[in-house]
Formats: structure tokens, C-alpha cells, sequence
């Protein structure tokens, strides 16, 4: 299992445990990550709200460097839903549209780059839950994460617009990868509820609405597990916020999947940085300890 | 007042804005007006236009009422109206559409995702890539708000607590995006 690793910005700086816990957990499964040499920005949500032709060549000087290092093909690994989406969206608008590719093969010319169109961008959750698979990953298990209850939680570029691998408007993907763990599900229907993406920055009183619902629902898990930067600083990086606004305790632990998938197959806190997260509850690692000893 | 002065100019008045509108109001020509994007929007309760309304707008060619509104600086890109919608409209591409206009405008009252959009951009030209702390302490400078960052304070300490922050140096493979930036400008401005 090869692939090209595109981290994208947020795995440098806010979201580093991310980075390294999808390193650690794939490379512990067996896949090996090659990360895209020079790789850019790829406009993150900031292009879109900026310029039409810019969305579409800052991520598309990224497949062309991927092409490059890989001219017969291979997947690009992609663990960030909105770098994800914004690469994909290349993709997809350039197989259908030839003067669309020409246009942005026009900009591209000015670093000597080619998109040819031949790479194929997968989002981490569609790697780990379809080339990976519960049942492979359950072989690899050797610390069930028993008594720890999991809320999934997707958001919204990994699932829509481009319907790959899970139902856009009830996702279930991550359900078998929990038991898979041996955790339990907590069943609810906030998965694919958008978190307000980056309101937070620019419009807080609507991002903390849009946040402090998802924390409502997740009340009775132990830990939300999330497959996004944005998502995950969202629901950790705001909970005092939210309770500050509506009056009610909100604290929750949120890991990456990776982190939970990796404590699962035996990885250490110290190799997935929990460290790094910015909320995690004493009733969460306590319940962690446990399955620590009993493994 | 100079602000509010760049508002009023009317729509249409320049040339590559009506085009852009022509374009927009193409997209979502097929309209029933149904509702099922209000009905699917997570941020329409802190909207002063419903989905439904400004895409009614937007055909009407009423364009002055939907860049006076919030509607569409309120869309977190989730996606959904674009999933649902019967006609199969790509409503989110046509809200980032309306997005690019007001951006190029200026306008007063989408001050803070104006300034916070295009201080990324302008890190993203510089850098190759995001640091995050320097555009977001642009960003806080402009919006001249002396409060504004407190409200981000304790969590930008317990970022910087972690390493998370002080860690965003260019790093390897990070090169400048100037070129393609012009050259992007360029393209745009030929169109
Ligand atoms: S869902 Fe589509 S057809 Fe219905 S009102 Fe919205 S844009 Fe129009
Ligand atoms: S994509 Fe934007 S407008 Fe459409 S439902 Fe989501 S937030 Fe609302």
C-alpha cells in the first residue's frame, strides 16, 4: 500500500498531532507515505471566498508536483477535509472540462508544472476505512478500547460534494472502524452536521451556535472522534466558549482517528501526541488507563 | 464614508461585475424555489435573507439586496443545499461566487471575512504556505478591535503551550507563490 502524503498547512502548525498520528498509525498498518516534495497551500476556504482561478491552481500545482513523483498513478493521501475537497475538485472539474485544464495548465506553465490529470486524491477516512478495512485493522488489535463509547464525527467536505466512499447525509463509515477497536458507539445523528468551519474566526457567536449543538449531542460519549483540523480545533479549541454562552458544561474529549485507531493497535499516547490535544478529560484517560491494564 | 460611498456604486455599472452576476444567475437559472436549501442550511437562523429569498434575488437580478445582506458570508461551505436541492444546482460554488464580488467591493460590512480571506491569501503568496499566527495577527490588527483578540487569548496560549504556533517557519519545499499569483492576476484580468 503506497501513496502520496499531502499534509497541507494545518498539519504543520494547529493540527501537528494529526500529522504524526496518521503517519504512526499507517505506517504501523503497513502503508507507506511518501509526502509530495514542494508542496503549497492549496487555498484552503480563503481561495474560494478570493478568486475562481486561484481555487482551482493552487491545489493543481500540487497534483502536478504529485504527478511528477509519480507518473504511472497513486493515490494522493489526504487526511484534511478541505484540502481534500479542494484537490479533488480539480480533478473532478478538469475530467470534464478540457479548456478548464488548459486554463489552469496556462497558469502552471510559469513554474514549468503540467497537470496531466492522471492523480486520484482520497480523503484519510475513505483509505483507512475501505484499503485498510475494520477487518484488517481488528487483526491488528491488541489493546480493545473497552467502556470507551465513541461519537463519529465526519463534517462535511469528506462526504459532500463529491459522494465517494459513505452516505453525504448519514455517514456510517467510521462505525465498523470503531468496533473494529473494540469501543462502543455512541448512536447519534450529528455526525455530518456542519461545525461552522471557519466562523469561528470570522463570525463567533454563529460558530459557537453551531458547536455547542454538536457538544450537546455527544453528551454520554467519552470522546468525539473527528478527520478534520478545522473540525477538531472547532469542538476542542472553544468548549470554555460554549459553556460561557449556553450555561451548561461541555467539556469533551476529541481525538483524531488515527489517535483513537492507533491507541487501539497498540501505539502509545506519546507516539499519537495526545499530548498536543486541547481537551481531554481525566474521566476519558482514566477509562483509557484501564484498558491499558487490562489488555 | 468612503466605504459607504464604493456600496452604492450600481451593479452593472462595471462591466466584469455584470458578467459575473450574468454567470451566477445562470447557475441557478432552474431554480423552483422550493425551499430546500433554507430548510438544509445549518446558519440560517443567524441569516437576514433566507437561501430561498436571495437565490429569488439573485434571479430577479437584484443583486444591490443580496450584497446588502449577510446571507451568503454566512455559508460555512457545508455543502448540503448543494446535495439536496431538486434541481441539482451547485448552490455552494455560486454563494463562493458571490463571495469573490463582494471581495473585490470592499464592503463595510463583511469587513471581518474580507480582511480575515485575504490576509491568508496574502500569507499563502508570501510563504508558499499557511503560518498561521502571523496572518491571524494581521488580521487582528486590522480589524482594529482591540477586544477581538481576547476572546482567542486562552486558546492561543494553550496553542502556543504546545508548540503548535511557534513552530510555523517556512518550512522545507515552501517556496514563494509570487509568480503564480501574478500570473493568476493576469489571466483574471484578461477574462
Ligand atoms: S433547493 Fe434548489 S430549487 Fe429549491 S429553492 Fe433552493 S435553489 Fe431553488
Ligand atoms: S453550503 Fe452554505 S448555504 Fe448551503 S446549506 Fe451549507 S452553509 Fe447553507
Amino acid at each position: 500500500m503506497k501513496y502520496l502524503y499531502y499534509p497541507g498547512c494545518s498539519l504543520e502548525g494547529t493540527a501537528r498531532e494529526y500529522d504524526i498520528s496518521t503517519r504512526a498509525f499507517m505506517t504501523a498498518m503497513g502503508a507507506d507515505l511518501a509526502e509530495i516534495e514542494g508542496w503549497t497551500c492549496c487555498g484552503a476556504s480563503a481561495a474560494e471566498a478570493v478568486s475562481e482561478l486561484l481555487t482551482l491552481v493552487l491545489p493543481a500545482r500540487n497534483l502536478a508536483l504529485a504527478e511528477g513523483m509519480a507518473p504511472a498513478g497513486r493515490d494522493i493521501l489526504v487526511p484534511c477535509s478541505a484540502c481534500y475537497l479542494n484537490l479533488r475538485r480539480v480533478e473532478e472539474k478538469a475530467r470534464v472540462s478540457h479548456a478548464l485544464k488548459e486554463r489552469i495548465n496556462e497558469a502552471l506553465a510559469v513554474e514549468d508544472l503540467v497537470y496531466h490529470g492522471r492523480t486520484r486524491t482520497r480523503h484519510l477516512l475513505d483509505v483507512v476505512s475501505r484499503d485498510l478495512g475494520a477487518a484488517g485493522i481488528a487483526r491488528r488489535v491488541v489493546r480493545p478500547l473497552s467502556g470507551i463509547r465513541v461519537a463519529p464525527y465526519y463534517g462535511c467536505q469528506c462526504l459532500r460534494p463529491y459522494t465517494v466512499f459513505d452516505d453525504p447525509e448519514a455517514p456510517r463509515s467510521m462505525e465498523p472502524l470503531i468496533a473494529a477497536a473494540g469501543a462502543d458507539l455512541h448512536a447519534w445523528t450529528m455526525g455530518g452536521r456542519c461545525c461552522g468551519a471557519s466562523h469561528m474566526n470570522t463570525k463567533m457567536e454563529v460558530g459557537l451556535k453551531l458547536v455547542g449543538a454538536i457538544l450537546e449531542a455527544a453528551r454520554g460519549a467519552d470522546v468525539v472522534v473527528t478527520v478534520c483540523p478545522m473540525c477538531q480545533m472547532n469542538l476542542d479549541a472553544y468548549q470554555r466558549q460554549v459553556a460561557r454562552q449556553t450555561g451548561v458544561d461541555s467539556t469533551m474529549t476529541i481525538l483524531y482517528l488515527p489517535q483513537l485507531l492507533g491507541l487501539a493497535i497498540g501505539l502509545s499516547p506519546e507516539d499519537l501526541r495526545l499530548d498536543l490535544n486541547l481537551a481531554l478529560t481525566g474521566a476519558f484517560l482514566e477509562k483509557l488507563e484501564r484498558t491499558a491494564t487490562a489488555a | 464614508m468612503a466605504l459607504a460611498e464604493k456600496t452604492a456604486i450600481d451593479l452593472g455599472t462595471m462591466p466584469e461585475e455584470a458578467a459575473a452576476l450574468a454567470e451566477i444567475r445562470a447557475m441557478v437559472q432552474p431554480c423552483i424555489q422550493c425551499g430546500t436549501c433554507t430548510g438544509s442550511c445549518p446558519n440560517e437562523f443567524a441569516m437576514d435573507l433566507t437561501p430561498r429569498h436571495m437565490w429569488r434575488l439573485v434571479l430577479l437580478g437584484l443583486a444591490e439586496e443580496v450584497l446588502a445582506s449577510r446571507t451568503f458570508s454566512l455559508c460555512s461551505a457545508c455543502y448540503m443545499c448543494t446535495l439536496r436541492c431538486p434541481r441539482g444546482l451547485p448552490l455552494t460554488e455560486a454563494i463562493g461566487r458571490l463571495k469573490q464580488l463582494a471581495a473585490r467591493r470592499h464592503l463595510p460590512h463583511l469587513r471581518s471575512g474580507d480582511l480575515f480571506y485575504r490576509n491568508f491569501i496574502a500569507s499563502v503568496r508570501r510563504h508558499g504556505r499557511v503560518r498561521e499566527m502571523e496572518f491571524m495577527g494581521l488580521y487582528f490588527a486590522q480589524m482594529m478591535n482591540p477586544w477581538l483578540p481576547l476572546r482567542y487569548a486562552g486558546m492561543g496560549g494553550r496553542l502556543m503551550r504546545r508548540g503548535k504556533v511557534a513552530l510555523q517557519l517556512p518550512s522545507r519545499g515552501s517556496g514563494r507563490l509570487v509568480k503564480l499569483f501574478e500570473k493568476v492576476a493576469e489571466m483574471e484580468n484578461r477574462s
